[in-house]
């Protein structure tokens, strides 16, 4: 599978996970709001078993619910669904097993739907599973990766274009970045910063550029991490504001240097140039990276949540820096 | 230096800190003279704003004398020695939030933004001492704060007016004020406010200098709904009265034309049932708010009118009454406030001596008793209506 297509069918199952949180938060709010309906639906109101088992799974439905829609680990909480349904199942064929007649009918309607949703849920459950094996998909087995981001920034496009083209702005923003050194009109010598890799390096040359519109770029010569980028400028309807689109693709090599580079873009490659733009938007608009008690190191701060307390940094905390 | 800090769940604890130091180039520090507990304050210590830290420095609402500016700041924007009131949202004055006054959406204060716009789709201002949601800002309830963009939101004060005039200036009174003003009052107006604590209080008065006709207070605590009779407003409590009924009598059965939620997330209700039933939702986070005041507001409004509302919330919240507002064409009108807008216009109301804010003040205790400050605002203890803290 191409590395799209993959994070097509990731991004599918986050959402198919999500929507399944909310079809629970919704049958555990009707079990436990109105009992007496889903049982009369179903075809149990006959007996007093589930007068108490009704609500009982109302309570189960909201606790996957939780799970589904606040946690980013979809495979833990999809998995509880399928336990949920065979748990379902089983008691919908003891009740089957009892009754004829309309009650008959109505159990097999809502047994054959059971039955559907639970197919729903394994493949949810299964993919999700799949889905962390895979980590962040091509980085994690070296591959290619490519990343898209946007952002509005309120200068015009012939100001965000020179910051841009003056590629040794870059690091001032971009998190995996130590240092570019302009070395030709048209070439370049990037260093990443140590969590990206560890003395990795490469040249780079553009190999487009309309000013004002869009540059592009590529690494060349034998790099450690084979990398293209491309950022266009487009005028915002406001009429003063430039809105900035940027591609970024990696080959992501085996071995150590791929290991590094994996774990920088973490779970949640994006991220990394969502925050980079955010980053370009804090210098363009106000002259710095913002920085806060909480995350006091610009774009080194690596983790948003847990960080230090927002409390003031003490001499020592402010002499030693950042953790690379 | 000593600042109050979170300390868990239901707990505050007044310690020893590092002095804030200059991190970026528009900060000034500001030694603090006053400072404030507020209603947000007990959303953070009862567990229903995530991301708090053990440590976090609290407190949003302060004023002060600036002792140190950065590079940054020009000497006839701010300078050592001025006195200042801090507005709790940090906001840039450059991006297209700012350019619009919408300052507590600025885009470019909050360096946790990528955390805010999970919770929220888009991210929000950083705020002190209010989560790392909002940025990891260590607040103001301390004897130094650093404030960023110092340049942009402090307001100088340059009369000799008192600490306790102006330091609301920096939150509850602006925010009050805008609950007011998104309510576009017109001089037929009965509007009612849910909730008579101090934002409730400035919204109350704000309804009168905007010119309503009748402004009513509901709450249950009399000696909150004694304040605002005592300020001229009609009180209604909802421990025993039944509120529609009453508000329908007060307004010959149209219903308030405009109505103010400055409850929030926290709403007790008056029926046990219905409190249980939110409660265990939040509990087992099927909802995270508990939105009694607001579900009451919006079927009270009369159909057209506004509902106004500057109580927080946070996340999630059940039986949102679509229907009504819907079908009965009602506007729905909220935020955190953008206190950078209104704090000059008020100032200049409080010198004009058209609004009183030290009439909330109730009590005035030294920082280092912030602890007891938080346990009688939260519990309602001694009359208490507002907490400034002297550090
Ligand atoms: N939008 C903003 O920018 C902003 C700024 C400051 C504060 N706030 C929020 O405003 C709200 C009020 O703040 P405060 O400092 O006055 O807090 P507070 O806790 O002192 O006041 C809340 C009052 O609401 C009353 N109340 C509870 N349930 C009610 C109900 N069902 N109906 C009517 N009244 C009810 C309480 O008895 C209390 O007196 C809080 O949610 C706070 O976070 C918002
Ligand atoms: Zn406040
Ligand atoms: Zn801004």
């Amino acid at each position: 599978m191409t590395p799209l297509a993959a994070k097509d069918r990731q991004d599918e199952v986050q959402r198919r996970g999500r929507g399944l949180g909310w079809m629970s938060l919704g049958l555990g709010v009707a079990q436990l709001a109105a009992p007496d309906t889903v049982r009369r639906i179903s075809g149990v109101d006959d007996s007093a078993t589930s007068r108490a088992v009704v609500p009982l799974v109302g309570v189960r439905e909201l606790v996957h619910a939780a799970g589904l829609l606040t946690s980013r680990r979809k495979s833990a909480w999809a998995w509880t669904r399928v336990a949920g349904d065979a748990m379902d199942l089983t008691a919908l064929g003891i009740a089957l097993a009892r009754r004829g007649g309309s009650r008959r009918r109505r159990l097999l309607a809502v047994t054959g739907a059971i039955a559907a949703i639970t197919v729903v849920d394994l493949l949810t459950a299964v993919q999700a599973t799949r889905k962390k094996d895979v980590g962040s998909g091509p980085a994690r087995k070296g591959g290619s990766m490519e990343l898209t981001a946007t952002t509005t920034i309120r200068k015009p496009t012939s100001e965000v274009y020179a910051f841009w083209r003056d590629l040794e702005n870059l690091p001032t923003f971009m998190a995996h970045l130590e240092q570019v050194r302009t070395t030709g009109a048209r070439t370049s010598r990037w260093t990443a910063d140590a969590p990206f890799g560890k003395d990795v390096g490469w040249d780079a040359e553009i190999t487009e550029e309309v000013p004002g519109e869009k540059i592009a770029w590529r690494s060349t010569g034998n790099a450690d991490v084979p990398n293209t980028g491309s950022v266009r400028f487009v005028p915002a309807p406001d009429g003063v504001s430039t809105e900035v689109h940027v591609v970024l693709a990696y080959d992501i090599p085996g071995g150590t240097i791929g290991k590094a580079v994996a774990k920088y873009f973490g779970e949640e490659p994006h991220q990394q140039l969502d925050d980079d733009l955010r980053r370009l938007k804090q210098v363009l608009e106000t002259g710095e990276v913002v920085r806060s008690d909480g995350a006091p190191w610009g774009k080194r701060a690596r983790k948003e949540f847990p960080q230090r307390p927002a409390q003031p940094l003490s001499d020592a905390e402010l002499a030693k820096g950042a953790d690379a | 230096m000593r600042a109050n800090t979170w300390a868990g769940r239901n707990k505050v604890e007044v310690r020893d800190v590092p002095d804030p130091k200059i991190l970026n180039k528009r900060d000034a520090i500001v030694r603090i003279t006053s400072t404030a507990i507020c209603g947000s304050d007990l959303h953070l210590v009862d567990g229903y704003v995530p991301t708090m830290q053990d440590g976090d420095v609290m407190g949003h609402e302060f004023m002060g004398e600036v002792v140190e500016v950065g590079s940054g700041v020009a000497a006839d924007r701010l300078r050592v020695g001025d006195r200042v009131v801090v507005p709790f949202p940090i906001a840039c004055g450059a991006c297209a939030a700012c350019a619009a006054e919408l300052y507590s959406c600025c885009e470019n204060t909050n360096p946790n933004a990528g955390i805010a716009e999970k919770m929220f789709g888009h991210p929000v201002a950083g705020i002190f001492g209010y989560s790392h949601l909002t940025g990891g800002f260590a607040g103001g309830q301390a004897q130094y704060a650093r404030v960023p963009f110092a340049d942009v939101g402090p307001l100088k004060i340059e009369s000799d007016l008192t600490d306790e005039q102006v330091l609301f200036l920096s939150d509850i009174l602006p925010t009050g004020y805008m609950g007011a003003e998104m309510c576009d009052i017109q001089p037929s107006d009965v509007v009612a406010v849910w909730g008579a604590g101090p934002v409730g209080q400035f919204a109350m008065d704000s309804a009168r200098v905007l010119g309503a006709a009748k402004v009513i207070a509901i709450d249950k605590e009399p000696y909150r709904l004694r304040m605002a009779e005592e300020a001229g407003h009609i009180p209604v409590n909802f421990d025993e009265v039944d509120v529609r009924s009453r508000l329908l009598e007060l307004t010959g059965g149209r219903g308030p034309d405009k109505c103010i939620d400055a409850v929030g997330l926290e709403a007790t209700h008056g029926s046990a049932h219905i409190a249980a039933y939110d409660r265990i939702k939040q509990a087992v986070r099927s909802e995270t708010e508990r939105p009694h005041a607001l579900r009451q507001a919006i079927l009270s409004c009369r159909s057209g009118g506004v509902v106004s509302v500057i109580g927080v919330y946070g996340g999630l919240l059940d039986k949102f009454p679509a229907g009504a507002w819907m079908n009965r064409s009602l506007t729905l009108r909220t935020g955190q406030c953008h206190v950078q807008r209104y704090m000059k216009p008020l100032l200049e109301r409080i010198e004009r001596g058209e609004i009183d804010p030290t009439r909330i003040i109730t009590h005035t205790l030294p920082l280092d008793e912030a602890e007891r400050g938080f346990e009688i605002f939260k519990n309602k203890q001694d009359n208490c209506e507002k907490v400034v803290l002297k550090p």
